[in-house]
């Protein structure tokens, strides 16, 4: 079942410099060459996206590779020197001020990377804000922001300040804001980068679980591969301002486009990420069989049956319909990253 | 040869020979006028000099008079402003100091008192609780307290109304200027040199066009002081709006705010910790003009300071100086508890409005009830006379004794410091002709800051020597040179030791924000006192004025230096005397340079005011322009002073800029 299409980009650019408007006049692509000679510096280039309804979408990159001027560019908050940007199909780069304000209010929510909290206001009416701009009365939006904050388990914080909670509180308060209205589109900016690691990961998981409840469609930044990994159904990584490779995190692992690419995925935990499915054999030879295995497991989780067992498994898909066999070795083949095929 | 070469090429040769020349000029340029019978040598040849000064007096008395704004004329303009402003100072006043009352003159019917002494002192007390503790609650209670005991009452009061009066419209001007320098670069890069220059011109500058155009009274006075105070604040605005984090501004973008939204609800919240630094800052700014601007007619402590001074009555100068200085620190305190005060924890729903507000309840309950006590009971609306003190004539007797029996000591501490260092240095000054003046101006600015820099600097000299005042620029740079060598050389090793010792540090940081607290005016009235006028006399109070920034730049400075260079010096075996200049020193460079510029600063603002204490240099041509009202020569005489302050200031911030990035390089 093809998803509906939520946020489509076509040729961005945002180039930075002095003739940053007319290098893209005279051609759609300008060489690195020609960036360098003008002294042009070229954030995010030709970069092409399809955000489906309900997806995570994760741009991943290093810093300085162009991830976040991209979905400031897709938000808006920077205006792209060139291309199209289309949300659910109406063309954003053409709105006015006040169209543009008007859908940010009802359908658009973002995360910033150092919570940009508001510090003069309490959790309540942090969360509850961006209602009070659009002149919701007030009963109605602190129960909405009390609702909000139920959800990322922060009850009985409502009139504490920013400066007193820890990071990863301050973090929850940003995700219930920028979800109290209920938005479509939820952009993360580096959610997570500024917290420790184990507050990170319980985070995540935080993250995962709001997601399995809201179903939005999430764009997600992030500089870390494994929490890429970890969340995305679709990953873009981004270099020097250029969209690398845009693949499912499976994909990416078993077939990197680039060096750049691969030496991300090589130090990746294989076996928690590929899943039956992609790494099965699809010859049906052999009549002697352990047993028949559902394809959506990932590695990891069967190891320990596969192993255990003389005889290979038969991979079943989603209907229940045999694409392939795995062994035992196949499996050392997987864990020790030996490549396969 | 090559060793001759090496010299002529090493940085320090430039320096070395211009300073050489110069002293050579100058101590010869007398008889080299004689023996060339070129007397443009030493003086400005007057068919050349441009005479601004004319020109500016003809403009003002065309605007006062004839100029014509189409709808309105000049006139009605400047009777409009004042008329805004007069309006709510009277009832501020009314209620303040005179009461209310309905009629003209001697007709007049009063109607209500105005607040009585207690009700005054309850609501600042009850101000301090609420912006922090009641230690604070107790000292500003104290120090109003005292203005009541010590008979300063009804002056303070007035002096109490004007800063309630040019607070607001100052902090509201400053930020509305922020707020459009903030959104529009081209509106910055205009008003940016316009506040350079307002911050440069001494004060006295254009007390006299403010004078000319809205004539004496308390309404110039507080138009001066708005014009003197407000500038920091538009600095101080711009730079806390764009200094709150791009992510919070995204933020308000994304959840949707309107461009007003945008600006009252999420940047001037946000930045409201640095937008009170700034409300401080106006604060003092206007306390610090209470005597200046009593000279074209605010009331007042002011104006007793001044009046006592003129009358030479040491007591009286000292106890309402000491009241101005007494109300300034307990504003200072007050409005700088309330910049750091943390948000109110918020009172639960179901609390009454009583139980909410028990300050603003209890005020209302002692400003009425005082009232009516008042009006059984006199002693509770004005503090009783008989129980006032006085310490007059205490300072009077005092001073007398220190005059009669060490009046040899300071005769002779005066006349050491004048043979060796006064009168050598302004001798130097003074013989430098203003031809070579400006070269080595330009030579020098160019050496350090680029062409750009020498060419400015070079253009602002000529200006002095056009304008005729040029042996008067001479003698305020010797002035200035002089108590800023000597504040320097006090104020660097006192910061550098605080800044390695925490306990002295708590002590001297102490001291010097108390005296950054005192308006700058209330330092000439002990030093006349012991030295009488004089150049002396202008140097003491300028070195004590000038002290703070160089002490705390330098404590800063050496705090700031990160711990792990201390370490590797340590390590590296460092002697402490070899690691203060070796390592800390060095680094504290920036730091001390912008200290220096700092100081340089405060020392022209007020060598500006010593000009009342008899010296000789454009300060006194200020001031003298001022008595004679002469609009023209006021202003380019204040210009002067401005250039040397905007030479300064650009040749020290272009030295510490370099010295950071050769820091930052290594």
């Amino acid at each position: 079942m093809q998803r509906k299409v939520k946020l489509t980009c076509h040729n961005v650019w945002k180039l930075y410099g002095a003739h940053a408007d007319s290098l893209l006049s005279g051609t759609d692509n300008p060489s690195d060459a020609e960036l360098i000679q003008t002294n042009t510096i070229g954030a995010v280039r030709d970069a092409n996206l399809e955000i489906s309804e309900g997806e995570i979408y994760v741009i991943m990159g290093l810093s300085g590779s162009g991830k976040s001027t991209l979905v400031r560019c897709l938000s808006r908050l920077i205006e792209p020197t060139a291309g199209k940007i289309a949300f659910d199909g109406e063309d954003l780069l053409a709105m006015s001020p006040a169209q543009l304000i008007d859908l940010r209010r009802k359908k658009i929510g973002m995360v910033f990377q150092n919570f940009a909290l508001l510090p003069h206001l309490t959790v309540l009416q942090n969360v509850s804000f961006p209602l009070d701009i659009q002149g919701v009365d007030r009963p109605t939006r602190e129960a909405r922001a009390r609702e909000m904050i139920a959800t990322v388990g922060l009850e009985g914080r409502e009139n504490y300040f920013p400066n007193q909670l820890s990071g990863g509180q301050q973090q929850r308060v940003g995700i219930a804001r920028s979800l109290v209205g209920d938005p479509e589109l939820w952009f993360l900016d580096e959610p997570f980068s500024a917290l420790d690691p184990l507050i990170r990961r319980e985070m995540q998981d935080e993250f995962l679980r709001l997601q399995s409840l809201l179903k939005k469609t999430i764009v997600f930044i992030t500089h870390d591969f494994d929490e890429a990994i970890r969340l995305a159904d679709r990953i873009a990584v981004m270099k020097d301002g250029r969209i690398e490779q845009i693949a499912t995190p499976e994909q990416l692992i078993l077939h990197p486009a680039s060096d750049y690419v691969a030496e991300f995925t090589q130090h990746i935990a294989r076996e928690k990420v590929l899943s039956l499915r992609s790494i099965a054999t699809p010859d049906m030879s052999g009549t002697q069989f352990a047993g028949d295995l559902d394809g959506a497991l990932k590695v990891a989780e069967a190891a320990d049956i596969i192993e255990a067992a003389d005889a290979p498994f038969r991979v079943l898909n989603e209907d229940g319909a045999p694409i392939g066999q795995v062994s035992a070795n196949l499996v050392i083949d997987v864990l020790i990253g030996r490549t396969h095929r | 040869m090559n060793g001759l070469r090496r010299i002529l090429k090493a940085p320090s040769t430039f320096w070395i020979a211009a300073l050489l020349v110069t002293w050579a000029l100058s101590t010869w340029s007398f008889p080299l006028y004689k023996a060339l019978d070129a007397r443009w040598i030493i003086r400005f040849p007057s068919q050349f000099e441009i005479p601004l000064d004319v020109w500016l007096t003809a403009l003002f008395k065309w605007l006062q008079n004839d100029a014509d704004l189409f709808f309105f004329t000049f006139r009605d303009l400047t009777r409009f402003l004042s008329s805004l402003i007069e309006w709510p100072y009277d009832q501020v006043r009314a209620l303040m100091a005179d009461g209310f009352s309905s009629g003209q003159g001697s007709n007049a019917v009063p109607i209500a008192p105005p607040l009585s002494w207690i009700a005054v002192i309850f609501i600042l007390v009850a101000m301090g609780r609420y912006a922090r503790d009641w230690w604070l609650a107790a000292l500003v209670g104290a120090c109003f307290f005292y203005l009541a005991v010590f008979g300063q009452w009804d002056s303070a009061m007035v002096t109490l109304a004007s800063v309630i009066i040019a607070v607001p419209i100052g902090v509201a001007l400053g930020l509305g200027i922020g707020m459009l320098t903030y959104r529009s670069l081209w509106f910055d890069r205009m008003t940016r040199p316009v506040l350079d220059l307002m911050q440069t011109v001494p004060v006295f500058a254009y007390l006299v066009p403010v004078l000319v155009l809205f004539g004496f009274g308390p309404v110039a006075a507080l138009i001066a002081t708005l014009i003197y105070a407000t500038p920091p604040m538009v600095r101080i605005s711009t730079l806390a709006l764009q200094s709150v984090p791009p992510e919070v501004v995204e933020a308000g973008q994304i959840v949707g705010c309107t461009q007003r939204q945008m600006m009252w609800r999420v940047l001037i919240p946000s930045a409201m910790p640095t937008l009170m630094v700034g409300v401080n800052q106006v604060i003092m700014l206007t306390l610090n003009m209470v005597i200046i601007a009593s000279m074209i007619g605010a009331g007042g402590l002011g104006f007793d300071v001044l009046s006592a001074l003129r009358r030479l009555d040491i007591g009286g100068g000292i106890e309402a100086g000491f009241a101005i200085v007494v109300m300034a620190i307990a504003l200072d305190r007050l409005s700088q508890a309330f910049s750091k005060r943390p948000p109110s924890p918020i009172p639960p729903a179901d609390w009454g409005f009583m139980r909410r507000h028990p300050w603003l309840i209890s005020t209302c309950v002692v400003v009425i009830g005082t009232y009516l006590l008042g009006l059984v009971i006199p002693a509770v609306q004005t503090y009783p006379a008989s129980l006032t003190l006085t310490t007059g004539s205490f300072w009077s007797d005092a001073l007398e004794w220190i005059n009669v029996n060490f009046f040899d000591t300071f005769e002779a501490i005066k006349s050491f410091f004048l043979t060796v260092l006064l009168l050598p240095v302004k001798r130097f000054f003074s013989g430098i002709p203003w031809a070579w003046g400006i070269i080595v101006m330009g030579m020098a600015a160019w050496r350090i800051g680029g062409w750009k820099l020498g060419l400015m600097a070079a253009a602002m000299t000529l200006f002095i020597a056009a304008s005729g005042l040029w042996a008067k620029a001479m003698i305020t740079l010797y002035l200035c040179g002089v108590s800023v060598l000597i504040a320097y050389m006090i104020g660097v090793p006192l910061g550098i030791w605080a800044g390695q010792n925490a306990r002295v540090n708590s002590i001297v940081a102490a001291i010097m924000d108390t005296l950054q607290t005192l308006p700058s005016f209330v330092y000439l009235i002990p030093v006349v006192m012991l030295f009488r006028v004089g150049d002396f006399t202008a140097m003491i109070a300028i070195v004590l004025y000038a002290l703070a920034p160089a002490v705390r730049y330098a404590a800063h400075g050496i705090r700031s230096i990160d711990p792990q260079m201390l370490e590797a010096g340590l390590v590296s075996g460092c002697t402490p005397r070899q690691l203060l200049w070796r390592v800390k020193l060095p680094l504290a460079a920036p730091s001390l340079l912008l200290g220096l510029n700092q100081t340089i600063m405060l020392a022209l603002s007020m060598l500006v005011i010593t000009a009342l204490v008899g010296t000789r240099d454009l300060g006194q041509e200020v001031y003298i322009a001022l008595t004679k009202a002469d609009t023209g020569h006021g202003i380019v005489a204040g210009l002067c002073v401005a250039f040397i302050a905007i030479i300064a200031d650009r040749i020290l911030t272009a030295l510490s800029k370099s010295s950071k990035t050769r820091l930052e390089a290594a």
